[in-house]
This record gives structure tokens, sequence and C-alpha cells, in this order.
């Protein structure tokens, strides 16, 4: 190292306090830069996310959470687009949670790096090509000088600057020179769209072949030297208490060196640290470890839950919605009572969606060392800077001395927004005073999940003589998802449950959307497309039910309820407004591919739903049959507009996969909670849809846009269950209002 | 850069055991390489994979075979290794993931990078075993030949893994003729 490069100066990038973007450049000292990307003597790095090596090579850090959405490779692409380089020539590396104190205060040094809202994407699209366009400026002022030619005369062309006259110079020779100079003082013009040459190409994902042959390295396969294997024991039973415990013979068996309590938090606490109280046993590998787990002796003593159950739920839920008393107000248009009752028609609905697990094949786990003045973690995260606070309020340790690294992450779904299990890693850690590897078990991820919300959705609609819906009421008895969070404490209680603002909002003139609390003690948390996948269900097959009920077809009645195509408000989430024409669109599509309005008369049945959120607008058509109790998915259409697609092969993969996801979901999962524990322990009686079960392929058409790009994580979830359970109806006459579908359809057949 | 080494590199095989060490332990053929495990005869294939030899390509997804993500090839047979004791895959030649490329990538595992099969990734060594399996017994697999794969994708790669089947299935015959 020498001396210039202690005077280097990065670029950073962070979001203030206020939420405005930063992006400025600070003296820093040479160890604070890149710290991922390795020692290189003759690697130049201008910003945080670009390094060029003297022969060329061009390296990109990557900031997300990769948690199988495609970031690692989508972000870098479009710093790659505006750095201009030959994709095929840049090699990505992950960038560990960017911490970093500033004069105006702590700051993320890379921007945003959790994973959720579906905003990676989004968020990106507004800074990422920026760091890109001010390293390519950089590259351009140095030939600039050395050609003694104004920089406006030159351009760049996959790697290298070129001259009027033809000579160039490769990034390579430029880097050195181009690190040395000071950053531009104003903002960089962005390209052009059509000079796009990365963005909006099919790309294969960046650690395809590490994946194939066993090299990638994910939180799991993290191993410290000395470390200890941890698995826990965990309170079965909802807010339960530790009472006697007999480790004796846990510690006699070979290989097991310790056994540490964790406490849960009190009923009445919010969980900010461990899920529940539990016993960890420590051991030198994690079959020593699961051994000792197995000769652990508790008997623990059951909490305030003692009496709940999914069906006792259920009747509390249905009763506060007959009841309707004390509602929660969510929205209120024109004058839904008065307009139900002039109205000529009226059907009504109830629907019931169970908690759900994540179920992440991945289970969580931890690998941390806990020293006295400094943290290292290597895990799966989807909230990294929340995992540096836990962290933090647990050990003490200074949040500039924490180093968190993010491999990759088998799955997300929500799951790993929460840092319970970062927490319980870090108080055992510091109590062995040894690194600690915490491994959950599958029966451990499935019993102490924050599970998506149960609840009962109450629709009712009103419509007149010429079958116009004027009146429209959702009433949602659930429970609240913000049960126990801290981070929620202002949100209102029916955040997460019923979206005030959500389809069919402003294009029905009276409206009522009321909430129902009920109270639980199941853990709550986001679930992939949380709000979206809970109601987008009871909405679009409410839809339906009204088309059926006065003799509409499904598609119009919505493309009617859409109207003309205009933006309309839409709070939340990010999203970017509403815009109906765009739900028309997708809708129009998918009816298009599957052939809607055509007779059949081959006893298959076609349904639609379609949805809108993150910014993102998609539908589902099926076509399904029943073979005597087996259901029989014909065709699977996902119709996606999620503006500008930066990886086309990333959004295809990513509806595919949300089809999925929703079918799978739809069809055969619960959790369910009796005598306060929840009752499902592993695959097999929460049965993810195997192969032989999934439709063969999922036709994915994606609208080609030039609208701001938005996330694709989420958006190809929520409508695919209703799709289904219309096309069920369509098949079968047969109504499915409660999930899981496949147990109620078989019930009702 | 790290505080710690992490230790992840290629084991390196025990080269020389004493007989009488050797009687002691148990033989594990894995990769090609011989390997004696000295602790607990019972511990699944899956963890002295992965905490005894970092081999870490094999995952845990389930512990009791359902899901397939710890899916070796066991004389060429695609096995759950976290149901399968070490003493009950001694003798037998054991491949996992790291071991099935030779100076070539194998062709399913190039049909996987071409289909871009993999989402988060995680499934997908237990998925490319059971396809290699696969495709031993079945060089011609149709759907329903496919769908008897029953490993676990939570992500929803599904028809992408079917894809990349089809494709393996005709490099295979390409580099075979």
């Amino acid at each position: 190292m020498n001396v210039s490069l202690a005077r280097r100066r990065f670029l950073f990038v962070g979001a203030a306090a206020s939420g405005a973007l930063l992006i400025g450049w600070r003296t820093g000292r040479a160890q604070q830069a890149l710290p991922y990307l390795g020692a290189h003597d003759e690697a130049q790095e201008l910003g945080p996310f670009v390094r060029i090596e003297k022969n060329g090579d061009v390296i990109i850090g990557a900031r997300g959470c990769e948690i199988g959405q495609g970031v690692k490779t989508s972000l870098p692409m479009m710093i790659a687009e505006e750095l201009d380089v030959d994709w095929n020539h840049v090699r990505v590396e992950q960038l560990p949670y960017g911490y970093v104190e500033t004069d105006s205060g702590p700051a993320d040094k890379y921007g945003a790096q959790g994973a959720g809202g579906s905003d990676d994407i989004p968020t990106g699209w507004k800074d990422l090509r920026e760091a890109g366009a001010v390293a390519r400026w950089l590259l351009l002022v140095a030939a600039s000088a050395q050609w003694n030619l104004p920089a406006g005369q030159l351009h760049t062309n996959a790697g290298t600057v070129y001259a009027p006259d033809g000579r160039r110079l490769s990034y390579g020779a430029l880097a050195a020179a181009a690190a040395a100079l000071d950053p531009p003082k104003d903002p960089i013009a962005l390209k052009n769209p059509d000079q796009f040459k990365i963005i909006g190409k099919p790309t294969l994902t960046v650690d395809g072949r590490d994946i194939v042959t066993g090299r990638a390295e994910f939180g799991i396969d993290a191993y410290l030297a000395d470390a200890l294997v941890a698995v826990m024991l965990r309170c079965p039973h909802l807010d339960g208490t530790l009472g006697k415990l007999d480790d004796a013979e846990a510690l006699t068996v070979p290989g097991v060196k310790d056994v540490i309590v964790i406490t849960g938090p009190k009923p009445d606490e919010a969980i900010d640290g461990p899920l529940a109280t539990g016993v960890a046993v420590l051991a030198e590998n994690t079959w020593a470890a699961l051994k000792g787990r197995d000769k652990l002796k508790i008997e623990w003593t059951p909490g305030p839950w003692t009496a709940e159950s999914s069906a006792a739920l259920s009747t509390k839920a249905n009763a506060l919605l007959d009841k309707n008393e004390d509602g929660v107000s969510v929205r209120k248009d024109g004058d839904y009572v008065q307009a139900r009752k002039v109205a000529h028609t009226g059907v009504d609905a109830r629907y019931e969606m169970p908690f759900l697990a994540h179920a992440t094949m991945e289970p969580p786990n931890a690998m941390i060392s806990v020293e006295k003045d400094k943290v290292l973690l290597i895990a799966g995260l989807q909230n990294p800077s929340g995992a540096a606070r836990v962290i933090h309020d647990i050990t003490g340790v200074p949040r500039d001395k924490i180093e968190i690294r993010l491999p990759r992450v088998g799955g997300g779904f929500g799951r790993r927004l929460k840092n319970d299990f970062v927490a319980e890693a870090a108080l055992i850690g510091k109590a062995a005073g040894k690194p600690v590897k915490l491994l959950w078990t599958r029966e451990d991820d499935l019993q102490h999940d924050f599970y998506r919300p149960f609840g009962v959705h109450a629709l009712s609609a009103g419509l007149d003589k010429k079958k116009k819906v004027t009146a429209w009421s959702h009433h949602c008895a659930a429970t609240p998802r913000n049960y126990r969070d801290s981070g929620m404490k202002s949100a209102p209680i029916y955040i997460g449950c019923l979206e005030p603002d959500d389809f069919p909002a402003g294009l029905v003139a009276n409206l009522d959307k009321t909430f129902f609390p009920v109270a639980s003690g199941m853990p709550r948390g986001w679930w992939r497309g949380p709000i979206h996948t809970f109601h987008a269900f009871a909405v679009q097959s409410f839809i339906d039910e009204i088309a059926i009920a006065t003799k509409q077809d499904a598609v119009q009645l919505r493309l009617d309820l859409l109207g003309s195509p205009r933006k309309i408000a839409y709070a939340g989430s990010n999203d970017p407004g509403f815009d109906t024409g765009r739900l028309a669109g997708v809708l129009k599509l998918a009816a298009d591919k599957i052939g809607w309005g055509e007779k059949r008369n081959d006893g298959h049945g076609l349904g639609i739903a379609c949805h809108f959120t993150f910014g993102g607008y998609a539908a589902h058509a099926f076509e399904v049959s029943m073979e005597g109790t087996e259901l029989r998915i014909h065709r699977a259409i996902c119709s996606v507009d999620v503006g500008r697609v930066i990886n086309p092969l990333g959004v295809q993969a990513q509806m595919m996969g949300g089809t999925l996801d929703g079918i799978s979901t739809a069809l055969n999962l619960a959790v369910t909670v009796k005598d306060g524990q929840v009752q499902q322990h592993n695959f097999p009686d929460y049965p993810l849809m195997r192969m032989a079960q999934a439709p063969q392929s999922v036709e994915v058409y994606i609208v080609e846009s030039s609208e701001s790009p938005s996330g694709a994580g989420e958006i190809g979830v929520p409508s695919a269950a209703p799709a289904l359970a219309n096309a069920i109806y369509a098949a079968t006459t047969v109504r499915v209002r409660k999930l899981p579908l496949m147990p109620e359809l078989l019930r009702k057949l | 850069m790290q505080d710690k080494p992490i230790r992840r590199s290629k084991p390196t095989p025990i080269p020389a055991v004493a007989q009488s060490a050797k009687e002691k332990t148990l033989p594990l053929r894995i990769n090609g390489e011989d390997y004696f495990h000295e602790g607990d005869a019972d511990m699944p294939l899956l963890w002295y994979l992965r905490d005894v030899l970092r081999l870490t390509g094999t995952k845990f997804g389930c512990g009791i075979g359902a899901c397939g993500a710890c899916t070796v090839l066991i004389d060429g047979k695609a096995q759950r290794a976290c149901v399968t004791p070490a003493s009950a895959a001694s003798g037998h030649d054991i491949t996992t993931i790291e071991g099935l490329a030779g100076a070539e990538l194998h062709p399913v595992q190039q049909a996987w990078i071409e289909e871009d099969v993999a989402q988060c990734g995680y499934c997908q060594a237990g998925q490319i075993l059971a396809a290699v399996d696969l495709l031993k017994h079945t060089p011609h697999p149709n759907d329903v030949d496919i769908g008897k794969i029953s490993n676990l994708c939570r992500c929803g790669t599904y028809p992408r893994i079917r894809n990349a089947i089809k494709r393996a299935a005709d490099l295979l015959q390409e580099t075979t003729k």
C-alpha cells in the first residue's frame, strides 16, 4: 500500500435521515474501502462498487441480500451499464454490510442493502446507475487529461475510451489516474435507455457455475475455526417458560461441550430478540449437538395461550364479523350502508386464510464470533442493519466494530426480515466465549416462525340494475401483523392485513373497509407479498363470485371496474400510484393467452385474477380439470408489467417461481395451532409442492414498458391462488372459500 | 482481511494411516478419495461431509429424508445423506456435488447453467444429483419420468429443472455419439 492510497477517496452512497440520497466523496482510510473485494495492489477503486485492475478486469460489488430474487446479478447490471463495460468481462463480488460513521452520523456505506418490499430494483435504479456513471466519468476525465482533449469529444465502449482520431485507452490503463481524480461536482447525465447494452438483456445468474458445482457459499456453509455448533430446544408452548431442566445426560454425549439457557420475551414484551425460551446445546459438530439435544430432560410451563386453537380463532373471527361492532375503520368512501340498501342485487361471501410459515429451504442459522471489542457475523439475512442493531444491543460492541458478511441466502420470503436467530446466536456466542454456529432444524423452523396472519374476510357488494358495482364492503377479522413488533408500534392495527387503497378502492363510489383485531399468541411477520397474498385471494375470488351471480363475464367485470386508464392514489408500500390501465393491460394479456371466452366442452375450467402491488402489475390465468380427486393444472399463465425490465431471465424466473409458490401454498399449506402449540413439524405436515404436482411450465408474458422499473420478487404470488380457485369453480362448480384449497375442495366435492 | 480463517478449502485426504488405526475407523470413499471417519459411526453422512470434511455443497434441509437437499450419489444412486449413517455408506462409492465434474462440467451441470435454473440455489445440488441418477437409467426421460424426482424446491424452479434435464439428455447423447 502506498501513501496515496491512504488519501484515496471513495464514492459515498447513503440514505440520509431525511430519505434524500447522498452521493458524496469522503476521504477514506484505505482499509475502509472495499474490504470484501480483496487487497490487490494494482487494483483501483472508483467508488464503493467498482474496482478496475490493471489488466482491465472489472469487479463490481453486489450490495443486496441475494435470497433468490436475483439481485446479485441485476443490481451490478445497472452499474455495469453506466460504466459501459462488457458484461462478459465483469466479475461480481458480494459486498458485506456497509456501516460507516460519517461527519453527519451513521450511514449506509453502500446504500440500501435489505431485501424487503420489492425495493432493491427501484432503489438501485436511482443510485446504482449513477455510481456507474460517476466511475465512467472519472475514466473519461483521466483520458482527456492524457490526450489533452476535451472529455466531451471522447466516447466509451465496452471498457475502452476512444478519441475522435481513433486512439484508444483501456479502462485498466486509465484506472490509476482516474482513481486519483476528484469526483464530479454536478450530477452526471445518465444514458438514454436506447443506448442500453446490458439492462434489458437476458442475463444468467452470476453465481450459476458456483451453484452447480457446490462452491456457492450460503450462511450455513460458514465455519470459523474452533467454532462450536449450537442447536436449541425451544418451548413448544406459545409464551411458555422453562420449568425444570436436567442436562446431565446431554452433557455426557461425546462432543457436547456446554448447555446454555436462552430466555424468551415475556408475553407482553416486544419480540425484538429471541422468539422463545429455549435451551442451547453446544457441541463439536452438528450430530453431537443434535444427540445432546435429544437427551435434554425439560419440563416446560405452558404460557397464557393454552386455550388457543385454529378452530377457536375461526369462531372468534366469524363472531366479530357477525357482530360488526367496534371495528377499526380502514377506509370509507361515499355511503356504503345506504348504497347497499338500495342496490338491485347483493352478493356476500367469506374467505378464511390460515397462518403460513416461510419454510425457507435453508433453515435459519448464524455463524458468529463475539469478542470483547468486535463481532463477526456470517449469516443469510434480509435485514442486515437490523442484525447489526440486535448484535449491538446484546453485546455492547460499537456498530462500526460489527462485521457482517452476506453470503447467498437459501430463501427469504420475509422470514429473515426478523433477526431473532441472530439474537440467539449473539447471546449464545457471548455466553460461550467461543465462535458459535447456530443451526435451526426444520422442526425448529416450522414450530417457531413469525407466521403470516390468520384471518377471515367478509366481502359484500351491491350492484345496480345495469349490473354496475355501486357498493363494496371488505371487513377483515384477523390476528394483527403488528403484534409485539416494536418497529411497528405506531402503525395502524390493520397494517399487513387490510390495505386501504387496494383494489377496488377508488373504483367503487361507496366503499367500506373495516378491521377487527383477533387476539392470538402466535408470532406474526411478513410473508412474500405479505398483505397481498392475504387479501387478494378474497377480493379476486369475490369478483368472480359477483360475475357468476350476476351473469357477467369475469374479465369484463374487472375491466369495467378499472375503467379508463388513469393513475389513482395508492398510499403505502412506496407504490408510485396505481395505474388502472396497466392492470387492465396484464389482465387482457392473460385472458388472450388462455383463450378466455372460447367455448369449452372438455370439462376443463378457466380462471383468472389480477393484482397490483409494489409498483408491479400481474395477472394469472389457469386451465384446470379434476380427475377423480386429482387436480390437473393444464396451463398456467402469468402476465406481468414491472416497468422497464432489468433482467428478463430474472423477471421470468420470479414470475414462474411466484406462480408456483402461490399454487403450492394455496393447495396444501397451513400452520395450525391447538392448545397453544403449533401443530406442524416438518415437510410431511407442511407439504410444499413437488415437481409431479406442479404445472409442467408457467407461461410468462412480460409487458414491454419504459416506465421506471419495479421489483419482481413478490408480484408473481398474490393473484395465483384466486385464479386457481376461480378455475376450479369453472371446472367443478365448487367454490373454495377457505385455504388451503385441496382439503376444502375434497370436502366439498 | 479475515480475522479468522474459514475452513472451506478442499479437504486434504488423510494420506497415511497406520493399519492399526484404520481398524478403529470407518473407511469412506468420497469423490474418489479415501477418508477414515474416527467419530460416531451413526453420524449421518451429511454431517460427516459438512462438519468434518467441509464439503458444504451437500445441504441440510429437513433431517428426515423428506426434501432431498442432501442428495448424494451412493454407487451412482441418488440417496439422502441426512438419513444415511456413515456406517451404511462405508464400503460404497460416494459422489457429492463437488465431485461430479471432471476436467469439464458434467452435462447436467452445464444444462443447469444454460437454463438458468437456480434462484436461491440451495436445493440445486440435490436436484442435479437426482437428475444425474435419473438420466443414467432413463436416458430420454419424459415428463412423467422427470416428475419422479421428489426433491423440494421452495423457489419454484421445477419448470426450468424439467428443461435442464431435457437439455442434459441431449448433451449426454451428443457426448456419447
